[in-house]
């Protein structure tokens, strides 16, 4: 029946192709490019892995506007792969319209749920693991000061938020939170300059540590705080290797992880559903390497990973923005 | 052309054995049209040699192939007896060749010396250049009669003497031979006088010249020899004090031409057209009109007279409904709306008046526009060229159209040629078929005849004449005084703003209305025609 | 002056202009390393070797006929509308708001009320540089794109703050209810019993399309309007003389245009993405100055460039999609070669072969008279007789 379906609607030549590659994952990169250094990246590495591990090939487009996410993601179930990985709460939309489509086609869809039968959205608990980031960088402000540099304001990117404000506060109830968004488009993932500019006014209200969960913007204020002498953090992928003794550490969201997990289970093993990836699950989490074991002291290294084992027991548990739109310890 | 030329390779011959400018076999077309057509041409050295023919006759194209802007398609050019190639403008200025254009080609607001040295500078440097170029001028206008002021912008004198700078330009440059395509067109009969002064002074000093026109007066006037050119050929060229007028014009057409408009005395009837004390302020704040008062009455033709730029072309454009105006302007005894609505051209149609714009190129054609479609232009709300209520009837437009080009006698009578693809005649037959077959109450009619060649002006004038016969009235404005002469019924005169005076074509002559044109009335009339082109010149630079 | 036969006007010089541009990118892909002929080959396939790349390769096409429309209106009075991308964006904008506001029962009846809606919003959008333009002289270019810049700005502001439905993150409307869903070419083909992709966002504005491009021929070259529009373009002064407003004129032709650039959102909005979403337009805007530049300005032109911008386009994608060497970018280098040689070096082709068929004995010339510069303006009458001074 698939193959019948996809005879017809893609023409012979295609469908050649498609039946070749039946059993091919794809993965849509979104805006912002697979080498955003954050987000993308993050899920471009997990596919790397897996194809270095099994060999397997996998097919792979990125987005260039926003439009094109519907043809996209299309021409993407056209050709046969299965599963389709898409990269964002912004395909939410158009993955619910597409789904029904294709019955026969698994998808997955990361930072959003998408309720339907053949369709499996990956949450990540980003509140815990900024909240990690929030205690170190609460440690290691000088000047009771901490920023958050946001890309574009949405409740996801405010659960960010939100969750490294509870984390700073309950480390250091005095410290003042800056938090600035970079816009409220899609070309907020990827405007590093004024990503720069943001992190620098930041510094200049006294900001020592900033906090980047900005995608492809993030890069912008990685560099603007390395050049002011202050302290960042990354996000998504681990950063640290960036600005070594600058960055002062990355809420790794381990999309990799993900990806990799998804590719590797194949539609076999694909089961449709929500699934959440948190702290206890190794789905978020704070980064020390050799870039920046300098800057985590023990006494910061000690308080970060009392914190982690409360949120995994659950007697922390880090506001959610999800749950009632508001944040107790920050207004936007 | 029989006599064979000896070329002599050292120098320049003897100034009687060669002619300075030889022209044998050469042809030109563009595309499937000839445009000029094995010419050949003798002009002798130290004469000046007059060149007529219609509009597309060949004439600017065969100059413009010896000036190196076309390369002729076969024949040879032979200067002082040596053959030439000419391949561009600054081979034909190293030959000694000067050209003067119809349309001037100096930079505004450069002076008069800067012109003169642009494209013929020393150095980089201006000052050297500058300093040789103003001994120069000097010399020039010493013996030519050619004196201007190097310092004066182009901008603010008049095209008099801008014309002056033209021919300065070209002498700077060396030039022995000196072509002039059409130089009186701008001029006023004293400046063209003046220049025809120069021109013999430039002849006495051993200078070619080469005049191109379609005036036949100029030929009589100051060739000693003319050559005739009809499509594309050349048909005769002959001494000129062995022909006169009426040959060269039937030469030029190619058939008998009658040169003075037949036609019975007006019969005025009631007044049509009112204008009192008439004003246009223009977009600087000059005022055009100042207070003019006319009047025209039925079966009669009231002719404007005047230098360019005077305000006659104000009159025509306030009562066309083009430019607003203040005062009181009625017809047949109803004041028609001034203030200068965009859309008042519907208006004035409505209460039948036509209008034979003086630019028909800008005003009243679209030149990329079917005939059939300017046929209509500007009544183009006429029921009666609707299909139904949403689509034009094209086709009856387009029949319409034929038998109107058929009546107007435009060749070719097809109404699916745009209007640029018609000859300047033609057009204008286009336009005073769609003016004069609506039958208005009042025709404006202005430069009926700019660029219309010979035999199209015949029968423009008599179409014109013919419907003043119909009863209407006409108001006719033309900067050719010939043609006020011969068309209209009673002459007003304006200069700067003002009617300075009305005459009888009967009671009065072109000196008289070449005074009155440059604003002199009846009691000063003392002056010299120099005196007389000085004020005309700044007159004009301050208004054209 | 020189005139070609119609067939090679309209056919042969923009074939070759294309198949010079085709060379031209097959020597760059050539460069990258990729072979152009398989290049061109997916290319091919992409946009009309299936029925689902030919209902997005006619998808695109409805889009590109809409702004190219609009561009040719507004070009036939000699205005260069660049504002074709706000004033869809705008139309979408219109179409959207139809489409959410009413429960609609059947898309019979939404359809010509997102007509309505869009065509409205997209001539209010080009209203205002038009009357800027005719009461102010600003230039219709910069205030046009100008107010691209405008409408997006306005279209994030509506959708982030005002139109985002509850819960959402993305900056896009809800999806419109099921009654405005128009028809695509799937359910079309069913209807006279044919198969076509399902997937493909070709719908029933394509007719829309189609029936504009006859509206605007009818409209420039039969109805009184285009014979003002047409006039007041070729000569403003003319225009004057014969009593046509150019207020009037700069006005109703822009309103023409802006709607039909309007129009653009029934496709995209209404037809394609069923909601609105940040930019619905894709630079459609301003791919219909390409089209209308290569189309002539005429509909018939207008429609065949659309459709061929729509298989670049589509063929483009599908390019980028099977060889990865083969970036965005590239695709934007052959649209623009297409561009160039269809447009900016037209005389490059039409010279040659204007000698090639205006040779001796060729007919099809003009029965003009040259006009040698100079001749023909200020020559004046020399009724007179010989007169000594």
């Amino acid at each position: 029946m698939t193959l019948m379906k996809t005879l017809l609607g893609a023409g012979a030549a295609l469908a050649l192709s498609a039946a070749g590659a039946l059993a091919e994952p794809g993965l849509i990169i979104d805006l912002g490019g697979k080498f955003d250094k954050s987000f993308n990246e993050s899920a471009y590495n997990g596919a790397q892995r897996w194809v270095e591990e099994t060999g397997g090939d996998y097919l792979e487009t990125e987005l260039q506007s926003e439009a094109q996410r519907e043809q996209n993601l299309r021409k993407m179930a056209e050709r046969g792969a299965n599963p389709i990985i898409v990269m964002g709460f912004a395909n939410q939309s158009t993955l619910e319209k597409i789904a029904p489509d294709y019955p026969d086609t698994k998808f997955a869809i990361i930072d959003s749920v998408v309720d339907q039968p053949n369709v499996k959205s990956m949450l990540f608990s980003e509140q815990e693991g900024s909240y990690l980031v929030g205690v170190v960088a609460a440690m290691t402000t000088e000047t009771d000061t901490v920023g958050f540099v946001g890309g574009m304001d949405v409740p996801l990117i405010r659960r960010f938020a939100c969750g490294y404000a509870e984390g700073v506060k309950a480390t250091n109830p005095d410290a003042k939170i800056i938090s600035n968004m970079t816009g409220t488009t899609p070309t907020a993932w990827n405007d590093p300059v004024k990503g720069g500019e943001l992190a620098k006014s930041q510094v200049s209200q006294g900001a020592d540590v900033i906090y980047a969960a900005a995608g492809g913007t993030g890069v912008g204020v990685l560099q603007a705080a390395a050049d002011e002498g202050v302290y960042s953090i990354g996000v998504d992928s681990n950063q640290n290797y960036l600005h070594p003794g600058s960055v002062l550490t990355s809420m790794v969201k381990r999309v990799d992880n993900a990806v990799y997990k998804l590719f590797s289970e194949g539609v076999e093993g694909f089961e449709p559903g929500l699934e959440v990836l948190d702290l206890e699950s190794e789905g978020v989490g704070y980064a020390v390497d050799e870039h920046n074991e300098a800057l985590i002291t023990d006494e910061i290294k000690a308080a970060v990973e009392e914190a982690k084992a409360g949120i995994i027991s659950g007697e922390i548990v880090p506001h959610d923005y999800y749950t009632d739109d508001s944040c107790p310890t920050l207004t936007f | 052309m029989a006599g064979t030329v000896t070329e002599t390779q050292a120098g320049r011959p003897a100034e009687s054995a060669a002619p300075a400018i030889e022209l044998r076999g050469i042809s030109k077309a563009f595309g499937p049209v000839q445009a000029n057509k094995d010419i050949s041409i003798r002009v002798m050295p130290g004469t000046i040699h007059g060149i007529i023919g219609e509009n597309g006759a060949g004439k600017s194209t065969l100059m413009s192939i010896l000036y190196g802007f076309y390369k002729a398609d076969a024949g040879e050019i032979f200067i002082n007896g040596e053959k030439t190639e000419i391949p561009d403008s600054q081979a034909a200025i190293s030959a000694g060749i000067g050209m003067v254009f119809q349309h001037f080609k100096l930079v505004q607001n450069f002076s008069v010396l800067e012109n003169v040295i642009l494209g013929a500078e020393d150095g980089a440097l201006l000052k050297p250049s500058k300093a040789k170029a103003r001994e120069a001028l000097k010399r020039l206008a010493a013996e030519y009669e050619l004196q201007v002021d190097p310092d004066a912008l182009i901008e603010e004198i008049g095209v008099g003497m801008q014309q002056r700078v033209e021919i300065l330009k070209a002498l700077y440059r060396q030039a022995d031979i000196l072509i002039l395509d059409e130089p009186t067109g701008v001029l006023t009969p004293a400046e063209a006088d003046h220049l025809f002064r120069i021109l013999e002074g430039l002849k006495a000093q051993g200078k070619t010249i080469i005049l191109i026109t379609h005036k036949l007066r100029e030929i009589m006037d100051v060739t000693d020899t003319v050559s005739v050119m009809r499509r594309g050929e050349m048909t005769a060229t002959v001494q000129t004090s062995e022909t006169d007028a009426e040959h060269l014009a039937e030469l030029m057409v190619g058939r008998k031409v009658l040169l003075r408009v037949d036609k019975k005395p007006a019969a005025p009837g009631d007044t049509v057209l009112e204008i009192e004390n008439l004003k246009v302020v223009d977009e600087d704040g000059v005022e055009r009109l100042r207070g003019i008062d006319l009047h025209v009455r039925a079966g009669e033709i009231l002719g404007i007279a005047g230098v360019a730029g005077n305000g006659q072309s104000e009159v025509l454009e306030v009562l066309g409904g083009i430019t607003a105006a203040k005062g009181t302007v009625r017809i047949n005894g109803q004041e028609i709306d001034l203030s200068g609505k965009s859309s008042d051209g519907q208006s004035r149609r409505a209460r039948s008046i036509a209008h034979v714009p003086e630019d028909r190129q800008s005003l009243g054609l679209i030149m990329d526009f079917h005939a059939w479609e300017n046929m209509i232009f500007g009544y183009h709300h006429d029921p009666a060229y609707q299909k139904n209520a949403l689509l034009m009837d094209n086709a009856g437009i387009r029949a319409e159209t034929q038998a109107k080009m058929e009546r107007f006698d435009v060749r070719p009578p097809n109404p699916d040629l745009t209007a640029r693809s018609f000859s300047g005649g033609n057009q204008q037959k286009i336009v005073c078929a769609r003016e004069i077959e609506r039958n208005p109450d009042l025709l404006l009619v202005g430069q009926p005849t700019r660029g219309v060649d010979i035999g199209a002006i015949e029968f423009i004038h008599n179409q014109i004449v013919g419907l003043r016969d119909q009863g209407k009235a006409v108001l006719l404005v033309s900067v050719e005084l010939e043609e006020i002469m011969s068309l209209a019924d009673r002459i007003a005169v304006m200069f700067d703003g003002r009617v300075m005076g009305e005459r009888l074509p009967s009671e009065t002559d072109e000196r008289e209305l070449g005074l009155l044109m440059a604003g002199i009335t009846d009691t000063e009339a003392e002056h010299s025609v120099d005196e007389v082109a000085a004020n005309l010149a700044k007159t004009q630079g301050k208004v054209g | 002056m020189n005139k070609l036969p119609k067939w090679v006007d309209v056919a042969l010089i923009p074939f070759i202009n294309l198949l010079l541009a085709l060379i031209v990118s097959g020597l760059v892909i050539l460069y990258i390393g990729e072979s152009p002929f398989e290049a061109i080959s997916i290319m091919v396939r992409g946009a009309v070797g299936s029925t689902y790349g030919w209902g997005y390769t006619l998808y695109y096409a409805t889009n590109f006929i809409f702004t190219g429309l609009a561009v040719a209106v507004a070009f036939q009075a000699r205005m260069f509308n660049i504002g074709g991308e706000g004033q869809a964006a705008i139309g979408s904008l219109g179409v959207a708001l139809v489409c959410l506001a009413v429960p609609w029962p059947h898309w019979l009846i939404a359809l010509p009320a997102a007509v309505i809606a869009g065509a409205i919003f997209g001539a209010a959008w080009a209203a205002i540089p038009a009357y800027l333009q005719a009461k102010r002289g600003s230039h219709i270019v910069i205030t046009t794109i100008m107010f691209n810049f405008i409408a997006s700005a306005l279209l994030v502001y509506l959708l982030v703050n005002v139109m985002k439905p509850v819960g959402t993150m993305a900056p896009e409307t809800g999806r419109f209810p099921p009654g405005t869903f128009l028809p695509d070419a799937y359910d079309m083909a069913g209807w006279v019993g044919l198969r076509f992709s399902r997937s493909a966002p070709l719908n029933i504005t394509f007719f829309i399309a189609i029936l504009c491009c006859v509206l605007v021929y009818l409209l420039i070259w039969r109805t009184r309007l285009g014979y003002q529009i047409r006039a007041f373009g070729q000569s403003e002064s003319a225009a004057v003389y014969a009593g046509i407003s150019p207020v009037r004129i700069t006005m109703i032709t822009m309103l023409i245009s802006g709607g039909l650039a309007g129009l653009m959102g029934i496709n995209a909005v209404m037809g394609e993405a069923e909601r609105l979403v940040i930019d619905p337009v894709q630079g459609a805007g301003f791919v219909g100055i390409a089209v209308a530049l290569m189309g002539r300005s005429h509909p018939a032109g207008v429609f065949l460039a659309g459709l061929l911008f729509g298989m670049l386009y589509q063929g483009g994608g599908e390019l980028e999609f099977d060889i990865p060497a083969i970036s965005r970018e590239m695709i934007l280098v052959i649209q623009a070669l297409v561009i160039l040689f269809t447009g900016a070096f037209d005389n490059m082709i039409r010279m040659p072969l204007e000698r090639l068929f205006n040779r001796p004995g060729r007919g099809g010339g003009s029965p003009a008279k040259p006009m040698p510069p100079g001749e023909g303006t200020t020559h004046k009458p020399a009724v007179s007789e010989p007169e000594k001074s």
